[in-house]
């Protein structure tokens, strides 16, 4: 008999029934929750009558559309607020554990899930937003809902789900210097195009892979969605027992070694068959940057853009970037750097800017945030200092959300404006209506606001 | 849920591809928490401009009663966000009709009434020169039978759906009553096979 692959094992592990002709009914280990995307699934439950089946099973979090200024004082829109007032009260009233503002605790749902262990090995997890594929770094099922499906998690703790076809990507080989996680996905994306993982659960492998931090495994999983994919995932080895070992939910005493000896069974057997392989040489990776509307279209930072092919989508997003076919991007003017968003707000990309923009200035004409992707990562940034190098910097360091990343609250880049961003989507008025948004590294976009132009970080480090 | 078994109208055509769900719906728009409304912002940033006129080239300011929405591959990429369906939805579609469409969107599609409809290439290249050629064409999208036809052309192809989703829809059935009446099942495999109790408090595998 074939071996299993890691998605296979922790797949049927939560199978409670398949569906004679359809889905299989998928237990769900950890349901996270935040204001956008959960307000009507409340509500459903309660047009239904139907209790939160396992609101111990559930976390919430107020981060897509929260201030990232003065988030003592009330919410200034009033749309956000009554968002956010309705996720405290469907809270209360359903008692589900709620880190929202003010809590030390509170943050972008794929930043808090790990850093608290709320996130583990083998399981499976959901949240109203599509980089839920993020917590697969863990070696999970994670995997980004609707709201009808976040309904159907509150009213049985189970989602029903087609089986998703396997896929490895496998990163081999050493890293040049200046390369990052972030380039590597960005590069595995501009070659896979946006819908090369549709219909695949991702599987990230490799010598590459394995070298990465915990930190730098979340960025290369959060943007699997980005090529379509149902999630991505990476089987567990050390470097994640290390990072979960002494976190607030993680297991501790007797429970941590009896979860570390199932933990350590999963991982792709040898001999396990996946429905599509692909192979990448991580020497062959280069900074990326994008130049289009979608986060395929990425480039090496030094190279041209590709040359025009009659295409209406290309043409339109050409246009709208006001880029040319052929042209090179080096050097070209930035107005705005963001750092922050689910793919990149750790504490490790900060230490990462902070070290490169230490002693230095930030150009003059450049608006530079950093917006930490939780309390925690805030307060660790002014234990470290970090926040004192940035302010000398010129970077403004915020309190934690997804901010500009999608610009739901204030934080919005204004029309016309380039920004170099550590975010995960450069759609169409993502970053706030005409917005146009260059995807990148956090030592790129960081690189970028002290030179004020797109700068290869290669030129900058030697 | 409403229950869908065939539908005859005009459609819009949106021949571009990779239609994200920034575009169907911004972010901005979001902040509600009722699923009613969506469809005034459908579209939004294509629709009107920043004062909030409508744009005249965009097509649903030109066609203001098709049912069939027909748009390039990988329609509705992004964002998980189910508002792109309700909008859609709430605008007066009820068929999209692409040839790829994202996994999530397809989903939330299903789960709220609306059909995605996915034909091949060939066949997605000949509705927009139908619709081209008369913008009045009427498509006939029929979920019993599994096709989707241009009377006008004579021209017609079969689409594929999971045959329980399928059931759903003809009978306006959504999956949380499926789910709901599986409880016994559900509370067994947390007896006997749950790996993870709750968030303060761990299980042994």
């Amino acid at each position: 008999m074939a071996g299993k692959t890691l998605f296979e094992k922790i797949w049927q592990a939560h199978v409670v029934e398949e569906v004679a002709g359809g889905p299989s009914i998928l237990y769900i280990d950890r349901h996270l929750i935040h204001e956008v995307t959960s307000p009507q699934a409340f509500a459903g439950i309660e047009k239904r009558g139907v209790p939160l089946f396992r609101p111990d099973k559930t976390v919430a979090t107020a981060d897509h559309n929260v201030p990232t200024k003065n988030q003592h004082l009330p919410i200034k829109d009033p749309l956000s607020r009554s968002q956010v007032e309705a996720l405290v009260s469907n809270c209360e009233r359903h008692g589900v554990e709620l880190y929202g503002l003010g809590h030390p605790y509170q943050g972008i749902v794929h930043v808090i899930g790990p850093e608290l262990g709320i996130t583990q090995p083998g399981m499976t997890i959901v949240c109203g937003d599509s980089h839920t594929s993020t917590h697969g770094a863990f070696g999970c099922i994670a995997f980004g809902i609707g709201t009808s499906e976040v309904e159907q998690v509150f009213s049985t703790q189970c989602i029903l789900q087609s089986k998703p076809k396997t896929m490895r990507i496998t990163v081999d080989g050493e890293l040049q210097p200046g390369v990052g996680a972030k380039d590597i996905i960005l590069h595995i994306i501009a070659r896979l195009s946006t819908s090369g993982g549709t219909g695949y659960f991702v599987e990230f492998a490799g010598s590459a892979i394995r070298s990465l931090s915990m930190e730098g495994r979340m960025t290369v999983c959060n943007m699997s969605i980005e090529m379509g994919a149902r999630g991505g995932m990476i089987a567990p080895d050390q470097t994640t027992f290390d990072y979960l070992q002494g976190r607030p939910f993680a297991p501790s005493g007797a429970a941590w070694q009896q979860k570390l000896d199932y933990w350590q069974t999963l991982y792709s057997d040898a001999d396990a068959q996946f429905d599509k392989e692909v192979y990448f040489d991580a020497a062959e990776i280069e900074p990326m940057i994008t130049y289009g509307t979608n986060p395929a279209m990425g480039v090496a930072v030094d190279k041209p853009l590709p040359a025009a092919n009659g295409d209406q989508s290309f043409a339109k997003a050409l246009d709208y970037m006001q880029f040319k076919p052929g042209e090179a991007l080096l050097g070209k003017p930035v107005d705005y750097v963001f750092i922050g968003s689910c793919t990149n707000s750790r504490i490790e990309d900060l230490r990462q800017v902070a070290a490169i923009v230490k002693g230095r200035q930030k150009a003059p004409h450049v608006t530079a945030w950093i917006v930490p992707g939780s309390k925690q990562v805030e307060e660790q940034a002014r234990q470290e200092g970090i926040d004192k190098i940035l302010a000398e910097a010129g970077f403004e360091l915020r309190e934690p959300g997804c901010s500009a990343c999608l610009a739901m609250n204030e934080d919005k880049i204004p029309a016309g404006k380039y920004c170099v961003s550590t975010s995960n989507r450069n759609f169409e008025g993502r970053q706030g209506p005409g917005a146009r948004t260059l995807l990148a590294s956090p030592a790129t976009a960081a690189v970028a606001a002290i030179t004020g132009k797109i700068t290869d970080i290669r030129d900058f480090i030697d | 849920m409403e229950a869908f078994r065939k539908i005859i109208s005009k459609a819009a055509p949106l021949p571009l591809e990779n239609i994200d769900t920034d575009q169907i719906i911004p972010a901005r728009f979001l902040k509600a928490t009722t699923r009613a409304g969506f469809g005034d912002n459908l579209f939004r940033d294509w629709r009107y401009d920043e004062q909030g006129n409508p744009q005249p080239d965009f097509i649903l300011n030109k066609v203001h009663d098709a049912a069939i929405l027909v748009a390039g591959k990988n329609f509705g990429c992004g964002s998980s966000r189910e508002h792109a369906a309700w909008a859609i939805y709430d605008y007066g579609f009820r068929v999209v009709v692409s040839s790829f469409f994202a996994d999530i969107f397809k989903n939330n599609a299903l789960n709220n009434g609306l059909l995605p409809v996915q034909v091949s290439e060939a066949f997605l290249q000949e509705l927009f020169d139908a619709i081209a050629a008369d913008p009045e064409q009427l498509l006939e999208v029929d979920l019993e039978k599994q096709t989707i036809a241009v009377p006008g052309t004579g021209k017609s192809e079969t689409f594929d759906i999971n045959p329980y989703k399928k059931h759903c829809l003809l009978n306006g059935l959504d999956d949380i009553d499926f789910l709901l009446s599986k409880k016994a099942a559900i509370e067994a495999y947390e007896r006997e096979r749950a790996l993870y109790g709750g968030i303060k408090q761990e299980v042994t595998p």
